[in-house]
């Protein structure tokens, strides 16, 4: 298990230096951000000086090299719009995405996961035609409608709940549910699908050969077999709340990670984009090395590799 | 309705009480889109203390489901028993409840299914799977229930058992899975084990072996067993009896020797002869004209008829019953010395 971890530790490094390279590039690629800064209207003693200031006339290896020593001492510049440093409005950010991630999350776990299960088990009854109902609503509404509908009908007509803004328990609740709609039906047909697989198989009848009660061979004998797709799903979930973010964001106005990646984008904010996608990425990374941890945890088969 | 016993706390070589298996008119009929499949229709065999029973018969004949009935694992809601009795000792499995049937199951009867490759759980260790019975049918825990699955992996011949116990499936040759698969069958040592065609994914050495392994156990621990396969070496190695099966019914049933000597179904018949003599060199072997028949669409009468070198007008119009033929070589050993067999040729000619 041990070189397993070390062996994915790796991987996840490697990821991060590719990241990183693309992140570089690609803000390379936009031209020199001179030509934003300085306007139409500037002199060749400017130029320079901004150049040396910011290395922009170096070699781009060296100006790469330099870009991962900030980066490592988590110097991501300053946002030219701000005029303060970009990690700093990044962290700032964080906590509101984090704790709209987490709600979101844990309601879809708690509810989705039992409906696959139950979905599978009650296979072609009723609950199950419910199930698969909801599982194609969830995929097929989009969320910038789903969001502005549900503020329609809870905000605007009913009065019930707060439009936009992070102000208490009340202001999670119709974020959390435009994220979480998606992936309710996205966990929900995982489940399910992953527990009819395992439920068919010959381990599970042997289980029931033995006497081993229902709930059991459901909860533990199958459950932790089918958990492997669903915690594979979880992850790739997880790395896409960040997108679903910049809309659900956008348009709850919830002071997160997001809303700063609109805001940097509309102005151009280079340090910010550059700062979001990184972190971004590094998320996206983080949860990988995580997931390829418990599948390890799930699995004697991978874990003895 | 007479429940067995909670065993919890008994001596753990004490078997299960041995009881005699009775099935009775079993049928098991599966619901599909395309209409109703009569996989087993009107069986009924008994299946004395100690006795191996053999269930022979091609795929589709209803002999996998038949052991499934007896443990009420046929795949719901498709599959469901919709008549017969089975009697396990002096009770009916048919009328236990979801939660006594539990308690049946690897208790009482226990299965011995056919692939060891795919039947057991790949996120499990050794201990935990051979384990789990005892620990729910005899009440063990700790390291009471680590000697026991130390023992029981004695049992099967595996070799330091102790450090096998931690091992996974993954990390063990077909072979000694299927012998892990044996161990949970006898975990809690039930009065009537079932085999389903339990060697015929491994390689021919490892089934010799392996059929012996059984027979030596089943010496040990005096369970019944009932046998299914298709190959009919394995049934003249070990079964006293053999019930020869078609289309979800059992077309014939002897004890094997006499079933060899002198099948009397046109279909054992046939099958007997297809089978190749290793002393007579032929080119062909002789095989059996025609199709099994489509268990969606029956032809009434015996759904053998129209393969039957032998059919008569009534073949067609009637289903035969069981008629008793009488034992052609008497003095083979085996409890109930009766050869019977589903069709009119036996009948009293008068029909």
């Amino acid at each position: 298990m041990r070189r397993y971890i070390l062996a994915r530790f790796v991987q996840a490094l490697v990821s991060m230096v590719a990241l990183s390279l693309i992140v570089f590039f690609l803000a390379r690629l936009t031209g020199d951000p001179r030509d934003v800064l300085l306007g139409d209207d500037y002199s060749q003693e400017q130029w320079d000086k901004m150049g040396e200031l910011w290395s922009l006339d170096e070699p781009i290896y060296v100006q790469y090299a330099i870009f991962l020593r900030n980066a490592a001492t988590g110097n991501f510049g300053e946002s030219i719009f701000w005029k303060e440093p970009a990690v700093e409005m990044l962290a700032r950010r964080i906590p509101a995405t984090v704790q709209l991630t987490l709600t979101a999350m844990s309601l879809s776990v708690i509810i989705a996961i039992p409906m696959g299960i139950l979905s599978a088990v009650k296979r072609d009854t009723w609950i199950d035609y419910a199930g698969k109902t909801i599982a194609m609503l969830g995929q097929s509404v989009p969320a910038f409608w789903l969001g502005i509908i549900l503020i329609w009908v809870f905000a605007v007509s009913w009065s019930l709940l707060p439009t936009s803004g992070r102000d208490g328990p009340l202001h999670y609740v119709l974020p959390s549910v435009t994220l979480g709609w998606f992936t309710v039906a996205g966990i929900m047909r995982i489940t399910r699908s992953a527990m009819l697989d395992v439920l068919d198989s010959e381990y599970i009848k042997l289980a029931r050969v033995k006497g081993v009660p229902e709930n059991v061979v459901i909860w533990n004998h199958a459950l932790r077999n089918a958990a492997i797709p669903v915690v594979t799903f979880l992850g790739l979930i997880l790395g896409n709340f960040l997108t679903g973010f910049v809309v659900v964001e956008t348009i709850f106005s919830w002071p997160g990670v997001g809303l700063l990646a609109i805001r940097g984008i509309q102005s151009n904010d280079f340090a910010i984009i550059q700062t979001v996608v990184m972190f971004g990425g590094l998320l996206f990374i983080t949860i990988n090395f995580l997931v390829d941890i418990f599948y390890g945890y799930l699995d004697p088969r991978i874990r003895y590799e | 309705m007479t429940t067995f016993p909670s065993d919890a706390g008994t001596s753990l070589d004490a078997p299960s009480s041995p009881s005699r298996l009775e099935v009775k008119d079993l049928q098991t009929w599966f619901y599909t889109g395309r209409g109703v499949v009569k996989a087993v229709d009107g069986v009924s065999f008994t299946l004395e203390p100690g006795e191996t029973l053999g269930l022979v018969g091609e795929s589709g004949s209803g002999k996998s489901i038949t052991c499934l009935s007896i443990l009420r694992l046929v795949p719901e809601p498709a599959g469901r028993i919709i008549g017969g009795e089975i009697w396990l000792g002096d009770t009916d499995l048919l009328q236990l409840s979801r939660h006594e049937m539990e308690q049946i199951r690897g208790r009482h009867v226990s299965m011995v299914l056919q692939d060891p490759m795919t039947s057991l759980n790949p996120v499990f260790n050794v201990e935990k799977q051979v384990g789990e019975g005892s620990m729910y049918h005899l009440g063990l825990h700790g390291s009471g229930l680590k000697d026991r699955v130390q023992q029981l992996l004695r049992w099967v011949r595996i070799p330091a058992p102790e450090v096998r116990a931690n091992d996974y499936p993954h990390q063990m040759s077909g072979g000694m899975r299927q012998r892990i698969v044996g161990a949970i069958a006898l975990s809690s040592q039930p009065s009537v084990l079932i085999a389903d065609e339990p060697t015929t994914s491994l390689d021919v050495t490892i089934q010799a072996q392996y059929l012996q392994l059984l027979k030596d156990l089943q010496e040990e621990h005096r369970f019944s067993m009932i046998f299914v396969t298709h190959d009919f070496g394995i049934v003249a190695r070990v079964c006293d009896r053999v019930a020869v099966m078609y289309a979800g019914r059992i077309v014939e049933m002897a004890p094997t020797r006499e079933l060899f000597g002198s099948p009397r179904h046109p279909y054992a018949r046939a099958l007997i002869h297809s089978l190749p003599d290793p002393d007579t060199e032929v080119e062909w072997l002789t095989t059996i004209p025609g199709q099994p028949p489509s268990l969606y669409d029956l032809p009434p009468g015996c759904p053998f008829a129209p393969r039957c070198s032998e059919a008569m007008d009534i073949c067609t119009q009637e289903y035969p019953p069981t008629f008793e033929t009488g034992i052609a070589e008497p003095g083979a050993a085996g409890p109930p010395a009766s050869h019977t067999a589903a069709c009119w040729l036996y009948g009293d000619g008068s029909r």
